[in-house]
């Protein structure tokens, strides 16, 4: 049988590897989109997302007021304590001001932020129906041109010869191309790899053993792996991962946005011991939200409870999942297998700490605690009025830093040599722009500016191929 | 197992409560309809909020394409349907009298009864009154078929008696939950969004889905046919009637007379509007609703076209010995239309239009609720 070829082949099928397909599309090469998942599943974490944060000097269609260059550098750079690269960010910024006229063209369609995350109204661009709408809206039109799309083809190899790739293999298949865009994702769905990363604590637990995975079953870092051990340079550090505390009754998979808990900084977090382990009012919850994956996987067990009275109800985005209601806080703890003495006794410290004060969640309010370890900082009420609330809490993985190391021309590189026709974008090379931490929006950012520029550049490296042929 | 009407209700009710407390959680699916909005404004998804929000959905279908918890995903979300499903049995619960619910569930058969009993009476009367169905041409003069008193009588208790089941059955709903004072403003909104069909622009105005997770504007307009064909209907009789009453001038009238050209350009709407409908309907996913509730749609959609191509077929013959029984088969179907009207699909319009006027009325009020999120 003789070996199937595309100018270009993609893998992949989320946002990074829609966004090459269609760009090396325009540029006129053949190209060869291969998704491990299946149709229902297409389109890995991206299906997930709900917006990309975006430049503008002044306000445009779906955002208010300005975001501009410097002040998105400067979050950028915060977010990540300087771990990041700053042309590869800049490069990222400017393109993101830029992108949503060709998105649009593709049939992504955008909103005004979310009921409930007016907080990202300046920055964030909202999808339309959210990130499965706008991989639905890139699949129609990557079928509209004429890209071949494969599901169910997990990629396993990449053909290389001293740095060029000259064929990607899928279980036994040979299919040689003119250009390689590699663009599946990180491992977090990889379990075995969370838990070696994550290691063993010093209570002789596997922490991962008991995270949630927020998003795609078929990101398992496959190809990562085999470009790592193909001697690729690599960037990141394997053992970060982004990581929020999510309901524990969460799928295994695929759980998504529903499964936030919002109401920690309403009440006080518990963990299976019945004490509190860190300041739930230290900020707001949009910037804390993030921490909490970390802090409950280094709780026993790796679980934590997320207490609230009839105070908090209202307040805060309604959870997927009910919350276990008791009249008392013995009956609760008793629901929540706490032992109901140490609860009670937690409760009660933390209700006589709390000071007098204006309570505004809309502010850093004056409400907080004296004398009590840890502290609350902000929004500290008594939990006094029945009934009681708990949400159980467990890690929930989003996304793993490790990737792969490239340029401003999204060049895979060898030994700091880049290869001329292997490129790599979205969350498999994100880690060059986000080293660490996290700010809503920027994933898809970087897919979308990274996956333009490989798409291009891997049909300019097809095409310049083809003529040397 | 079988389970019995309350319990399918309620499972019904339980779902869509189930699946809205997903969205509530998520929201991705927010810029799509008015569904969305007014789910966020509450907590807890009760018997009245589901009936409510089950007749604001206009089953677009852009809430499933759009889905992260769409099946094969365990969440099993599958808001159109979950909707449909309790739409349907909404209408059932608020019906009048309350044992005639039960036909929204025998839409089939209701609707072949309807159409026949309709024809067979027709038939007979016409036999009766005027001695045969294939009489010479008189110019058109229908009343020497049925006296206009007849007609009135018997039309005019049809119709009034949908006008009264269907007044009951939407006031029930109304009071079942209320959402507040009304105002010019809000009636006025929940009007321009009656006239425009806007919950089926997809919130971006290229349409709602139809086969696939393509959007398209077809079925808004082809409603736009059907809706306004029916509206140019009504006001063809309006103007006949009163032509008739106010300015003594009977049937028939000239071909290029008020009533005969808005009802042939209402007609022409009833025609293509339910056809095009239709060919939508069958090539529609089979996700977005509902199989038993085709019967329900096709019944509409079949009634309304055959009213319409009699009655076009009525004034092109009408100077011909085929007036008779065209006039019988016209009117046996008009008659089966308003006999169905209060126990078929044409509940939908009257119900979505109630539930958005309840929209509009609720969006101004202010939300109790001060959400804030990740
Ligand atoms: C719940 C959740 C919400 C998020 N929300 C946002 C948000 O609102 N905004 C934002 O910017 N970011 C968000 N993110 C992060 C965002 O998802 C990622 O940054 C972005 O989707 C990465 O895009 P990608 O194309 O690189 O990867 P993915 O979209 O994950 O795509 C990877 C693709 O590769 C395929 N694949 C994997 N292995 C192989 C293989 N061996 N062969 C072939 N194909 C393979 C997968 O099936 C998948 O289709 C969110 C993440 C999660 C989990
Ligand atoms: C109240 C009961 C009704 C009566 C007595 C009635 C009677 C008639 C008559 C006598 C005609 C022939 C008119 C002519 O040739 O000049 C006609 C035509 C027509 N009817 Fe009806 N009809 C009724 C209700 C309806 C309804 C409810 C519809 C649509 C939903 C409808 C649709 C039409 C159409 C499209 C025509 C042809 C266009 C026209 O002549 O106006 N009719 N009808
Ligand atoms: C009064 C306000 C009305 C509204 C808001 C409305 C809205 C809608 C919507 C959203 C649909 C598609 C979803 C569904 O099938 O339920 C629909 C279908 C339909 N409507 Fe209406 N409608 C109204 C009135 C009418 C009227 C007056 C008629 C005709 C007399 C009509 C005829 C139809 C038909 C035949 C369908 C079936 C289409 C199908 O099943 O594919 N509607 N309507
Ligand atoms: S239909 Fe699905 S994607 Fe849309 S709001 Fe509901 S849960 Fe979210
Ligand atoms: S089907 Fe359409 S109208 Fe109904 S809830 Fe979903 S998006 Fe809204």
């Amino acid at each position: 049988m003789p070996d199937e070829r595309a100018d270009v082949i993609v893998v992949g099928g989320g946002n990074a590897a829609l966004c090459a397909a269609l760009t090396a599309r325009e540029a006129g090469a053949s190209v060869l989109l291969l998704e491990a998942a299946p149709r229902a599943w297409r389109g890995g974490n991206s299906m997930h997302t709900r917006n990309l944060r975006c430049m503008h000097d002044a306000p445009q269609d779906v955002l208010t007021d300005a975001y501009p260059e410097e002040e998105f550098w400067q979050d950028l750079f915060k977010v990540t304590g300087g771990r990041t690269d700053e042309g590869l960010a800049r490069l990222v910024i400017r393109e993101s001001s830029r992108c949503r006229p060709w998105m649009a063209r593709h049939g992504v369609r955008f909103q005004p932020s979310l009921s409930g995350t007016l907080h990202l109204s300046r920055t964030n661009a909202f999808f339309m129906g959210g990130g499965k709408a706008l991989v639905n809206a890139y699949y129609r039109s990557a079928e509209a041109l004429g890209v071949e799309i494969r599901y169910e083809t997990p990629v396993d190899a990449v053909e290389l010869e001293d740095g060029r790739a000259v064929a990607v293999r899928a279980g036994g298949r040979r299919l040689a191309a003119g250009a390689v865009v590699l663009a599946c994702g990180g491992f977090e769905s990889n379990r075995e790899w969370l838990r070696e990363a994550w290691g063993r604590n010093a209570r002789g637990e596997w922490p991962a053993e008991n995270f949630l995975i927020r998003g795609t079953r078929y990101n398992t870092g496959a190809m990562l792996k085999f470009m790592i051990d193909a001697g690729a340079d690599v960037i990141g550090d394997p053992s970060q991962s982004h990581c929020v505390a999510i309901d524990a009754r969460a799928p295994l998979y695929d759980g998504g946005i529903c499964t936030r808990i919002d109401c920690v900084s309403l009440g006080i977090v518990v963990n299976r011991e019945g004490r509190r382990f860190y300041d739930e009012g230290e900020d707001f919850w949009p910037k804390r939200y993030a921490i909490w994956g970390r802090l409950t996987a280094m709780q026993p067990g790796q679980i934590a409870y997320s207490l609230i009275d009839a105070k908090a109800v209202g307040r805060f985005m309604p959870p997927v999942f009910p919350g276990l209601k008791a009249d008392t806080i013995a009956a609760l703890a008793a629901m929540i297998e706490v032992d109901p003495a140490v609860l009670e006794r937690t409760v009660a410290e933390f209700n006589a700490a709390c000071r007098p004060g204006s309570f505004d969640h809309a502010t850093l309010d004056d409400c907080r605690t004296e004398g009590l370890t840890p502290a609350k900082t902000h929004w500290a009420r008594a939990l006094d009025t029945p009934p009681y609330t708990a949400y159980p809490v467990r890690p929930g993985i989003t996304f793993t830093y490790l990737g792969l190391a490239t340029d401003e021309t999204a060049a895979v590189r060898f030994g700091g040599r880049p290869s001329p026709n292997l490129f790599v974008a979205g969350e498999m090379m994100a880690g060059n722009v986000l080293g660490q931490g996290y700010t809503a929006g920027v994933g898809m950012s970087i897919g979308t500016a990274f996956g333009r520029i490989a798409g291009a550049e891997a049909a300019r490296a097809a095409q310049s191929a083809r003529a040397a042929a | 197992m079988n389970m019995s009407l309350a319990e399918l209700v309620a499972a019904a009710e339980a779902e869509a409560a189930r699946e809205l407390t997903i969205c509530n959680a998520c929201r991705y699916c927010e810029g799509f309809c008015a569904v969305f909005p007014a789910m966020t404004r509450r907590l807890e998804f009760g018997r009245d909020d589901v009936h409510y929000l089950a007749n604001l959905c206009h089953n677009c279908g852009a809430c499933l394409h759009a889905c992260q918890y769409a099946p094969p995903h365990e969440f099993g979300l599958n808001l159109p349907r979950a909707l449909a499903d309790l739409r349907v049995h909404t209408w059932a619960e608020y019906a009048w009298p309350r044992a005639a619910g039960a036909l929204y569930r025998r839409a089939g058969l209701t609707v072949a009864l309807a159409l026949g009993g309709g024809l067979a009476l027709f038939l007979v009367l016409a036999l009766a009154q005027a001695g045969g169905l294939w009489r010479p041409p008189n110019g058109g003069n229908f009343y020497a078929v049925f006296p206009h008193n007849l007609l009135v009588t018997l039309f005019g208790i049809a119709f009034g008696w949908a006008v009264l089941a269907l007044g009951i059955g939407v006031a029930r709903f109304w009071r079942a939950w209320r959402p507040g004072p009304g105002s010019l403003a809000a009636a006025a909104e929940a009007t321009a969004s009656v006239a425009s069909l806007r919950y089926l622009d997809g919130g971006h105005g290229e349409g709602c889905n139809e086969a696939d997770d393509r959007f398209t504007r077809a079925r808004r307009l082809a409603h736009h046919f059907t809706f306004y064909g029916f509206l140019l209907c009504l006001a063809s009789t309006s103007v006949a009637t009163v032509y008739h009453y106010a300015l003594g001038l009977p049937a028939p009238y000239a071909y290029t007379s008020l009533p005969v050209v808005l009802g042939t350009l209402g007609g022409i709407g009833l025609l293509i509007g339910p056809a095009w409908l239709f060919a939508l309907n069958l090539r529609r996913h089979p996700e977005h609703g509902v199989r038993a509730h085709k019967a329900l749609d096709h019944g509409l959609i079949w009634t309304l076209f055959l009213v319409s191509a009699t009655g076009l077929a009525l004034l092109a013959w009408r100077d011909t010995a085929a007036m008779t029984v065209l006039l019988a088969v016209h009117l046996g179907f008009v008659m089966a239309f308003f006999l169905t009207m209060p126990y078929g699909k044409f509940a939908h319009g009257i119900y979505r239009a109630a539930a958005l006027l309840k929209y509009a009325v609720e969006k101004r009020q202010p939300s109790r609720l001060r959400l804030g999120g990740e």
